[in-house]
């Protein structure tokens, strides 16, 4: 079960911040999230938002453990 | 050289105090603190979120390279997080290095980048509603000066 963290706008759309989801890879965590929420799926392959696993951003997809933490980020907007 | 992200208010002016004291090398500090503003009633509080663990990691990123471009004998970022009222200080930044030049511009260069491109997602609470803020051009072109 990989830890989903959800920020900014992200979390609204989906209505949660935190969660854990089975998926063995950051495309099937993806798919997973688009199948079972059709909102958060569009907002996630929105523009400028990144997947950061274990805290590093990543492009493309990645392989997911049990203790793996995925984070989805909307653009940053600076403080 | 530290990166502090906290959800309590903070007075700049007992950092600026203790990132001052004990210098006897330093030439120049140079600080600035921003502060939430109201927009004459159109904001109520401002959110600000932050991702801990990535969000500082990037500022001290961020940090060390200024203090290697400027060659700063100390940095600090001190940003607030969580709900901040009209007034409050936001970000508080100090730099100290031998001459002014050098923790003047080190000092502007940080904050282009906090106000631009640090990792943290922004909404403003108002009478209207809620709403997330992204960059301005403003912010944008300003980070873009330091791009060599």
């Amino acid at each position: 079960m990989a830890k989903v963290l959800l920020f900014g706008r992200l979390a609204d759309v989906a209505g949660w911040r935190d969660a854990e989801i089975e998926a063995t890879s950051l495309h099937a965590l993806r798919d997973t999230l688009t199948a079972t929420d059709s909102a958060l799926g569009e907002a996630l392959a929105g523009p400028g938002v990144q997947a950061a696993v274990d805290k590093v951003i990543v492009r493309g997809d990645a392989p997911l453990t049990a203790t793996s933490e995925v984070a989805f980020l909307p653009p940053m907007s600076g403080g | 050289m530290s990166v502090q992200l906290q959800s309590e208010p903070f007075e700049p002016g007992g950092l600026l105090t203790a990132f001052a004291a004990g210098r006897t090398e330093t030439g120049a500090v140079a600080s600035f603190t921003g502060i939430a503003r109201a927009e004459a009633g159109a904001t109520t509080t401002l959110e600000l979120e932050a991702y801990p663990g990535f969000t500082d990691a990037e500022i001290a990123r961020i940090g060390a390279a200024a203090a290697e471009r400027w060659g700063l004998q100390g940095w600090l970022v001190v940003h607030r997080v969580g709900k901040i009222a009209p007034g409050e200080p936001v970000v508080f930044v100090a730099t100290a290095s031998r001459h002014r030049r050098e923790a003047f511009e080190a000092c502007d260069h940080l904050m282009d980048y906090l106000k631009s491109r640090a990792p943290f997602w922004k909404k403003e609470h108002g009478p209207d509603g809620d709403r997330w803020i992204e960059p301005t051009d403003r912010d944008r072109t300003d980070a873009q000066r330091w791009e060599t």
